[in-house]
């Protein structure tokens, strides 16, 4: 530590009791406020900024999470729980300078019960870690980010997360037995249980989702599913979106239901070969990447069915990965297509929203002319099989006036996708992205009974304030909108 | 202009004859009556709106009205070769959703809950309130569905809900075996159906592309010999709520008849489960859950969720 920041602290432990109080719950290295921590908590995955962070704590144990709870009411003061800080949607921006509990160093599996197919987790456990270490007892965790390498269960929990195989199998929401939650009075509870049916409200369905405005999770039981026996991952290729989109609604109505079905264009498809090199026809018009597990005869059955509905619907080419390593390969380039955009342009802005199956073809439509319109330039890489688009739109901050456009381009996307019959989010959350979109889905009733659920949880707003809700549904913009003085946090 | 916003008239007319004030009551089937205790005789008895509102078979979602009866959505979706969550034991959707109770072959068909993507209610104000939404993949704003599923009608009167619809499987078989280790079956198979045991008989029903079944036919004949049988044996009357470890544990340590459903965390036997401890945290939580959804108590009064 250098002496400017040894200064600089001891002042302002002299001047803030609230990080002397912080510091006598847990310890003075395990409460940051430095600039550095501070800028890093202050953004997350999103392209949203303003968010200033307070003090950062890194509590051990549910009854830390505790004590920085009562710190936290005795000063008045909010609290955001973090993560990995993957999210899109700017759910982990802090609002208001609140207190920054990070789960990082809450972080071990607690226990694997085979028989209960569960296992008990701590929040910061990083979600593909997880599922590495279920392999050798034969499960894993069914929900796969295209994050799983960073992202951690708490987050998973905080936004109801999905990823390509909740096709067959749901998303977080499915997967979570139970969770002990501490709410904003500093209170623990354990919300739902192992049993089918836990006694009372569904809190922990409620609770799920609630992207950190109703309480941190401390501790999480998460449902261990079977690996499969057989795997065939499929390539279809096509001339048209509109067919790959297409075949996607067929093989649905169908009655198949595979782990994965996830389209990508040729942009994506493009820059991912660019990027990994991992097999993917670079002159198709967009390609349907497709996973059917199972038992090894049904699996045959239902891939061969896909391939003929595909060919019903125009696919140029079909293909089934001969090797693990080429199913691998295929998915690599699935999940790395973000990270193959970020080689193309300075930025980009990934959507989210859902339309049900049968308007995917027409909503791509739109999406495709509502960008061009704009001059904004789009890609798509989604999950088809759940009607979850997620528009990528590519652009350089540097230019002026490229924001304005991206965001215009968006939200005409997200009224495309409600007047198709969709809704705004399939996975990323509301946080601060898409609040201002909230009434064009639901009434002031249907807030108002949000906020009744909310306000349960968190009497004071006092959690993650500031999000999900619009502004005038919710108490939580009084409380992050209170003036912080500038010489303190700003 | 929201596009949620409802101008259906029969849930309008719901609406209406609750009305904002007095006590009142939804009343289904009765199948489930007693669970939660007693309304006050004093409640208003009304009938939730019946019908199956849209049914987009290829979108595998239905819209479907709470007093529609289950026999009637089961033959609907039948005729389309799909399913959904709601046990298949009669009564209504509506009561079903409000009980929230699994059906027994829940590794199949999922959990009820899960297949509830958008609740319509009466608020006890008497508006009208929509949660979650029409599509099958949403996390857009808070969990109304999960809240209201289980809640006995405590905190809204349920009048019309969207379920997710399963395709029913292509083939299906029970097969049944004398003391065979039903942990082992479990961990035999891929996914079955439901596996039954009464403490020393053990019934699995197998679901899927006719082949599979054969193969996993022939696994469990590794374990021991099962022949085919039509069906599961009538449950005993009452359902316990147990974890998958401790369901395991009844047939040896409860008087009478008892049937588990291994690894779905459920069982039934000949008496009522004990009262399971509540936690005054989560207790507390759930008052004030109830105090901001009614207010004035007017909804189910005497009914208790979590009792």
């Amino acid at each position: 530590m250098g002496l400017l920041e040894r200064l600089t602290r001891r002042r302002d432990v002299a001047v803030d009791p609230l990080v002397a109080d912080l510091r006598a719950v847990l310890s003075d290295d395990r409460v940051r406020i430095d600039g550095a921590e501070r800028a890093l908590m202050a953004k997350d995955a999103s392209v949203f900024g303003g968010g200033v962070a307070g003090p950062t704590c890194f509590p051990t144990s549910t009854e830390e999470v505790q004590a920085i709870m009562a710190v936290a009411l005795r000063h008045d003061s909010a609290v955001v729980p973090r993560g990995a800080g993957t999210g899109l949607a700017g759910g982990a921006i802090p609002l208001g300078a609140p207190i920054v509990v990070s789960t990082g160093k809450m972080n071990r599996i607690l226990e694997i019960d085979a028989v209960n197919r569960v296992a008990w987790v701590e929040p910061g456990v990083i979600n593909l870690d997880l599922s590495k270490e279920l392999r050798p007892h034969g499960f894993h965790f069914a929900p796969d980010p295209s994050s799983q390498a960073v992202c951690t269960l708490g987050g998973n929990v905080a936004n109801n997360s999905g990823g390509p195989h909740c096709l067959a199998y749901g998303v977080t929401d499915a997967h979570i037995l139970a969770v002990e939650v501490v709410l904003p009075d500093g209170t623990a509870v354990m919300l739902g249980g192992l049993d089918a049916e836990p006694l009372g409200y569904d809190l922990r369905g409620a609770f799920v989702g609630g992207e950190g405005t109703l309480g941190i999770a401390t501790r999480i039981a998460v449902r261990l599913t079977k690996n499969p026996p057989a795997v065939r991952t499929l390539l279809l290729s096509f001339d048209a979106v509109r067919d790959a989109a297409e075949t996607v609604s067929a093989i649905i109505a169908d009655g198949i239901v595979p782990a994965a079905l996830e389209v990508m264009d040729q942009r994506i498809t493009v820059a991912v070969e660019n990027f990994v090199g991992a097999g993917y026809p670079i002159d198709a018009a967009a390609v349907l990447l497709a996973e059917i597990e199972g038992l090894e005869d049904g699996v045959d059955i239902d891939a061969a069915r896909l391939e003929e509905i595909g060919r019903a619907n125009g696919a140029t080419e079909v293909r089934r990965a001969q090797s693990d390593h080429e199913r691998e390969l295929l998915w690599k380039g699935r999940k790395t297509a973000f990270g193959a955009i970020a080689q193309m342009a300075p930025d980009y802005y990934l959507h989210d929203t859902v339309v049900p199956r049968s308007a995917l073809a027409d909503v791509l439509e739109q999406v495709y002319e509502i960008s061009e319109r704009h001059g904004v330039m789009v890609m798509n890489v989604f999950h088809a099989g759940d009607g979850n688009l997620h528009p990528l739109l590519l652009f350089d901050a540097r230019e002026e006036g490229t924001l304005e456009r991206v965001h215009a381009a968006g939200a005409e996307i997200l009224r495309a996708s409600l007047d198709a019959g969709g809704v705004l989010s399939g996975e990323h959350g509301v946080g601060v992205e898409k609040q201002r979109f909230m009434n064009e889905l639901f009434t002031d009733a249907d807030l108002d009974h949000q906020n009744r659920l909310r306000r349960s949880f968190d009497p004071f707003c006092r959690a993650n304030p500031g999000k999900v809700l619009p502004m005038g549904h919710s108490c939580a913009d009084i409380q992050a909108l209170r003036a912080v003085p500038a010489e303190v946090w700003g | 202009m929201s596009t949620l916003t409802i101008d259906d008239p029969v849930l309008l007319g719901f609406a209406e004859e609750m009305g904002a004030e007095g006590p009142v009551t939804v009343v289904g089937a009765r199948t489930r009556w007693d669970v939660g205790g007693a309304v006050d005789p004093a409640a208003r008895e009304l009938t939730a709106p019946a019908g199956i509102v849209a049914y987009a078979a290829p979108e595998m979602t239905v819209q479907v009205r709470a007093g529609t009866s289950v026999a009637e959505l089961e033959a609907e979706l039948a005729a389309h070769g799909q399913r959904t969550a709601v046990p298949a034991r009669g009564g209504t959707v509506g009561g079903a959703v409000a009980v929230g109770e699994n059906p027994a072959d829940v590794a199949a068909r999922g959990r009820l809950r899960d297949a509830v993507l958008q609740v319509r209610y009466v608020s006890a104000e008497g508006e009208l309130v929509t949660g979650g939404g029409p599509v099958v993949k949403n996390v857009t704003g808070y969990n109304l569905p999960k809240l209201m599923t289980g809640s006995l009608g405590t905190l809204g009167l349920l009048v019309e809900v969207i379920l997710r619809t399963n395709p029913i499987p292509a083939a299906s078989r029970w097969l049944s075996a004398s003391e065979i280790d039903p942990g082992a079956v479990v961990g035999e198979l891929y996914r079955p159906a439901s596996v039954l045991w009464d403490g020393s008989t053990t019934w699995v029903h197998l679901e899927g592309h006719g082949p599979d079944i054969d193969a996993e036919h022939r696994r469990l004949s590794g374990l021991g010999g099962f022949s085919e049988v039509d069906g599961p044996p009538p449950a005993p009357d009452h359902r316990w709520s147990v974890s998958a470890s401790d369901a395991l544990l009844l047939p040896g340590s409860t008087d009478g008849d008892v049937l588990v459903a291994v690894g779905a965390g459920l069982a039934w036997a000949d008496r009522p489960q004990p009262p399971r401890p509540v936690d005054p945290g989560v207790e507390a939580l759930s008052a004030r859950v109830k105090q901001n959804f009614d207010p004035s108590a007017r909804l189910n009064p005497g009914r208790k969720v979590g009792h």
